[in-house]
């Protein structure tokens, strides 16, 4: 399954790898990564794939949300389908 | 292969999401309870209780899990059954409040927030079975806190049962001397859909599967935030632009009613086209129409915004989805839309306006709070109007109109949550307790020479 993370925070250093060595970790491979600064707020949008991750979907939201909170970035996930599904016709 | 990501659009979404209130507002599972009939009241109560916690038992977890995968808010989830009065109309009993009961029960077990369906089709006449069921209604609504009920009283081929209108005056007036609540879980209809997700009108109609999911979506928020981008631009843009974005939502909701249907293997009915507000700031019909260049919603010009509202959300809905249907369109229920509220605190907007605006949108005179001393032929006599409305103009129109004891204008009323609050609105003087007193119904109203 294929899925977006996104994260969202004021810029700093180091934001990408710690990500994704969170990712790295569950065994989620990134297959692509955009990212854009809005004035000094840093976002950014990974593609990745869950095929090989062991945790449900709940628990690996809960775990990067979690992690995310502890740098004091805001981090979520959600599958794919709902941006196709919005955007494509 | 290639993995493109178009961040603009994600982000879109997100923003959507996160600052526009987009979410779905209702998955609801119709069933059948038409296998649950039995002479005996008891025996009628477990069949459906055990029915409906079989049959939903998975709702409420499905739901949550859809949320969590998609990252989408899903406000409501909830269970619509067949019109009690047909389920129990063999039941030996002259009061039906103990289904309610029943229903309610069922509803907490299954973790639902509301069960909508203690309902009654009266279109045309009274069933002995219609008639205790409404007369069961303050008992009912004031016995339990999650049931649901909707009458039907009159419809485009049938006319309006005018006994059906006199009798839900003073019930509703009945209701409201137990506790407001009961009326604003009450609501009166004419051309009542089958099909419908939403509460507190939902039922799950004759015709409908056994079991089946509705989806009902929302984002006043979203279409407000796109038509700030098009301020001072013609008409044909802001139609374009609402068409769009009711597209995008609802693609969201037809995703998530497939999917809770496939999960949950039940089939998908529609999904209702609807902008159905919150009192939050920044979730309200009124404030579209404001975007749309009024000062205030209630103001000359809203009926013409609104109608516009209507017909483009239900434009750009209809090619998002495989199948549409419940209520679809703008809902204005006052207490729940913070625009509303603010409009008619200060007086612009009226019960004369809002029944203007019943004619071009998706439903009727919604959640509106009156005094107390309200009598039950005015409540008819409101009912009858709106209802001549839906009658004439083939449109689902409805009332929910709250008599809020011991208060009267100027006051305001509190719901709580989605529910929202309510000025106490005055309704005219002038008694019309000679032409509710007629009764019989009016006829059908005819369909050739259409001015």
């Amino acid at each position: 399954m294929k899925a977006i993370v996104s994260v969202f925070a004021k810029d700093s250093k180091g934001i990408i790898a710690y990500i994704t060595a969170l990712l790295a970790e569950k065994e989620i491979n990134v297959l692509d990564i955009s990212q854009t600064l809005l004035q000094e707020y840093f976002a950014m949008i990974m593609l990745v794939d869950l095929t090989d991750c062991g945790l449900s979907f709940t628990e690996l939201s809960s775990f990067l949300g979690q992690k995310g909170r502890e740098r004091g970035l805001d981090v979520h996930i959600q599958r794919q389908d709902i941006f196709d599904a919005m955007h494509k016709v | 292969m290639s993995y493109l990501l178009n961040s603009s659009e994600i982000l879109q979404t997100i923003q959507m999401i996160n600052q526009q209130h987009l979410d779905v507002r209702t998955i609801t599972m119709g069933i059948s309870l038409l296998d649950c009939t039995d002479t005996d009241m008891d025996a009628c109560c477990r069949k459906i209780y055990d029915k409906i916690c079989r049959c939903a038992g998975n709702l409420v977890k499905t739901g949550c899990d859809i949320e969590n995968e998609f990252g989408i808010p899903i406000v409501n989830k909830r269970i619509s059954v067949t019109p009690i009065a047909l389920v129990a109309a063999s039941c030996a009993a002259a009061d039906y409040s103990p289904i309610a009961r029943a229903l309610d029960r069922a509803a907490k077990e299954t973790g639902v927030n509301f069960i909508g369906g203690f309902s009654a089709l009266a279109q045309k006449g009274f069933t002995d079975s219609d008639l205790r069921l409404i007369r069961s209604l303050p008992e009912a609504l004031s016995s339990t806190d999650l049931v649901c009920a909707s009458v039907n009283v009159g419809s485009t081929r049938a006319g309006i049962n005018m006994d059906a209108v006199a009798l839900m005056g003073k019930i509703i007036k009945e209701t409201s001397e137990r506790g407001y609540m009961g009326c604003a879980k009450l609501v009166v209809f004419a051309n009542a859909v089958e099909d419908n997700p939403f509460m507190a009108g939902a039922f799950h109609g004759v015709g409908e599967p056994e079991t089946v999911i509705n989806v009902g979506v929302s984002g006043p928020g979203v279409v407000a935030h796109a038509l700030r981008e098009c301020r001072g631009q013609s008409f044909d843009v802001v139609a374009e632009t609402i068409k769009r974005t009711a597209f995008k939502i609802t693609r969201m909701g037809e995703l998530v009613a497939q999917e809770a249907s496939r999960r949950l293997g039940v089939p998908f009915g529609v999904v209702d086209l609807s902008l159905a507000p919150t009192p939050a700031v920044g979730d309200s019909v009124a404030e579209i129409l404001e975007i749309m260049g009024l000062e205030r919603c209630g103001g000359h010009g809203t009926t013409a915004a609104l109608a516009l509202l209507n017909d483009a959300v239900k434009k750009g809905g209809v090619m998002a989805s495989s199948h549409v249907g419940g209520l679809s369109g703008a809902f204005i229920p006052v207490s729940e839309d913070a625009g509303m509220i603010a409009s008619a605190r200060e007086g612009t907007l009226c019960i004369d306006k809002l029944e203007a605006m019943t004619c071009v949108c998706s439903v009727g005179l919604d959640m509106i709070a009156v005094p107390g001393d309200t009598d039950a032929d005015t409540i008819s006599a409101v009912i009858a109007d709106e209802a001549a409305i839906g009658m004439v103009n083939s449109k689902t129109t409805a009332v929910r109109i709250i008599p809020v004891k011991g208060k009267s204008v100027g006051e305001s009323v509190d719901f709580g949550g989605l529910l929202g609050s309510a000025p106490i609105m005055p309704l005219h003087r002038g008694s019309a307790a000679e032409f509710i007193a007629r009764g019989g119904r009016i006829p059908a109203p005819l369909h050739s020479l259409r001015n």
